[in-house]
């Protein structure tokens, strides 16, 4: 074999256009694809560019309105200097992007300038949860008046389907407060963020609603939504706090719409 | 005229009025100007929604969708389907598309002629392809399956591009013509899109549309541009949607308009949203090209009747 100078240079594999874009989108340090120019032979710096800043432009800017509180707690710039670095390691697998930005809580976490704010994984993963509400399926929430017709031996065993929009967040953290603060003012002088709350999300038409929950409640609502009769629900949330009150919890149920009105799935 | 009635094939399922625009300007549509649109239904034409944003299961979207569905036409554009992708379609994806044509009974549906997905990464863009047989093949490949998927022809968008892929065998336009040809989908010609590549790439947007098959043109799309510059300090323009459609495109839209007749046009504007009268005078400003043309080809009726 002899190799001379005006060996044709190997052309690019016609199939690899979509490989090579996706080794240097959303890495900066690359240059861009040899398979791609400017009119003329122009160069293609600045126009692969283009392309670059829209993948990472438009995921960052996905994130802002994914997680509004927590880019109003960092300033958007720094909130926007974070997420460049999540959508570069964790770019999405799904095409809706209103399914992006799972794993963002634990990006902060571990981000280390940022630690001191201990409360803001939290935060991030009630917006993410308040965001699936907003998105899940459509049900008619349980009916009060299905509730009242059953007779007092039934109640302590029945059992609920919960609602599509069903979340509870537990955090060590004032998250409740945090939230409510920045979504619907008004701002309090001082939040102490050190005070664990957690909070039930539902959505029982079309108006996400979030609601502190008091102690012992989280236990109850999360043994309801695994399908635990109401009884073994309650001594849980009992053992858990005995000042647990059942006839509030039991209200909360009725009137927070966490649970569907699909009847009640048999007993076990 | 021209007839363009391939597009208009949706099945009904009674859910909705069966409404046909012919002739009519229409605007993206934006949740924050549901109480604006609701309140005079009859000062736009048609209203048109990007696909993915209504993927979701249930709730507000879907409610505010179906609000100004009962009101309004509607046209779904899907911008994630990767048609221009090496890669096979994502058939969740496809399913969920095609449910919410059942869905909501679009009166048009479309997709770009470019590719979004690569080794199941989504990039959430438009991104360009190489205009080669083989890159046809897979092209008409993917209409197909939509095509399947939807139980009706789709509009396939040109696009607008950044960089050109010298390996390139195909001129767009006659990649578009065959397209078409292969797979009976009508095209939705950007009118601004045009412009950004032409500008870009430094060629004749009156040449492209001369070369254009304007007969299968079911949808028009206008929107803004914004200006950079390449790394030659030339004019890079940059399909943004962010503000009023520039006048050079205007131009070339009356052009289209005068030679092919009404085609529904859409003024899209999808970020710093103006309020509603903004984006609607707009839509209006393409709505007085299309009523010139349509009075001006009564008229050229009324000679041949009478004179």
């Amino acid at each position: 074999m002899r190799f001379t100078a005006d060996r044709p240079r190997r052309a690019p594999s016609p199939t690899a256009y979509d490989a090579a874009f996706g080794q240097t989108l959303l890495s900066p340090d690359r240059p861009q694809p040899s398979c791609v120019a400017g009119p003329g032979g122009k160069a293609a710096v600045k126009r692969f560019n283009v392309y670059r800043n829209n993948v990472t432009h438009s995921l960052v800017t996905a994130l802002t309105e994914i997680y509004p509180i927590v880019t109003q707690i960092l300033g958007e710039q720094n909130f926007r200097m974070i997420a460049r670095d999540f959508v570069r390691a964790h770019p999405p697998t799904s095409k809706l992007v209103l399914e992006y930005g799972r794993g963002f809580a634990e990006h902060l976490a571990d981000f280390d300038p940022i630690r001191h704010l201990r409360y803001l994984p939290d935060v991030a993963r009630l917006e993410r949860a308040w965001l699936d509400a907003y998105h899940a399926a459509d049900r008619a929430p349980l009916d009060p008046a299905e509730f009242a017709a059953l007779p007092p031996q039934a109640l302590a065993e029945i059992r609920l389907s919960p609602h599509p929009a069903m979340h509870v967040i537990e955090s060590d953290y004032a998250i409740h407060t945090i939230f409510t603060a920045h979504r619907s003012g008004p701002m309090p002088r001082r939040i102490d963020a050190g005070i664990p709350e957690a909070v039930l999300i539902s959505r029982p038409l079309l108006r996400v609603e979030i609601r502190k929950l008091a102690r012992g409640q989280p236990v109850f609502f999360k043994a309801l939504r695994k399908g635990a009769p109401l009884r073994q629900a309650a001594s849980l949330a009992m053992e858990q706090d005995p000042s647990f009150d059942l006839v509030e919890a039991i209200g909360l149920t009725i009137e927070s719409g966490a649970f569907s009105g699909s009847g009640f799935p048999p007993p076990n | 005229m021209m007839k363009r009635d391939f597009t208009r094939t949706t099945v009904s399922n009674g859910r909705f009025p069966a409404f046909d625009p012919v002739g009519r300007a229409g605007a993206s549509f934006k949740p924050q100007h549901i109480e604006a649109i609701a309140g005079q239904s009859a000062s736009i034409g048609f209203l048109e929604v990007h696909a993915e944003n209504y993927m979701g299961a249930g709730g507000a979207p879907h409610a505010a969708l179906a609000r100004m569905r009962d009101i309004l036409p509607l046209s779904l554009h899907g911008v994630c389907m990767s048609i221009g992708g090496l890669a096979p379609l994502d058939r969740e994806h496809l399913a969920r598309f095609a449910g919410l044509v059942e869905r909501y009974e679009p009166f048009l549906v479309s997709e770009h002629l470019a590719w979004s997905t690569h080794d199941d990464v989504f990039y959430n863009d438009l991104l360009p392809l190489p205009y080669t047989d083989v890159t046809l093949k897979r092209v008409c490949e993917h209409i197909d399956q939509v095509q399947e998927a939807i139980r009706r022809p789709m509009l396939l968008e040109n696009p607008s591009t950044y960089v050109i892929f010298p390996e390139s065998t195909w001129k767009e336009t006659d990649f578009l013509r065959e397209i078409v040809s292969r797979t009976g989908c009508g095209l939705l010609l950007d009118v601004n899109n045009v412009f950004v590549s032409a500008t870009n790439h430094g060629f004749s947007a009156t040449g492209y549309l001369a070369d254009f098959p304007l007969e299968h043109i079911g949808e028009i799309h206008l929107a803004g541009h914004d200006e950079q510059e390449d790394d030659e300090g030339a004019p890079l323009l940059i399909d943004s949607h962010d503000r009023p459609v520039a006048d050079p495109v205007w131009t070339l839209y009356e052009e289209v308009i005068a030679r092919c007749g009404p085609i529904n046009t859409l003024v899209e504007w999808d970020a710093d949203v103006p309020d509603w009268p903004v984006l609607q005078s707009e839509a209006a400003a393409a709505q007085r090209i299309l009523d010139r043309s349509l009075s001006s080809a009564a008229s050229e009726r009324s000679h041949a009747l009478h004179g």
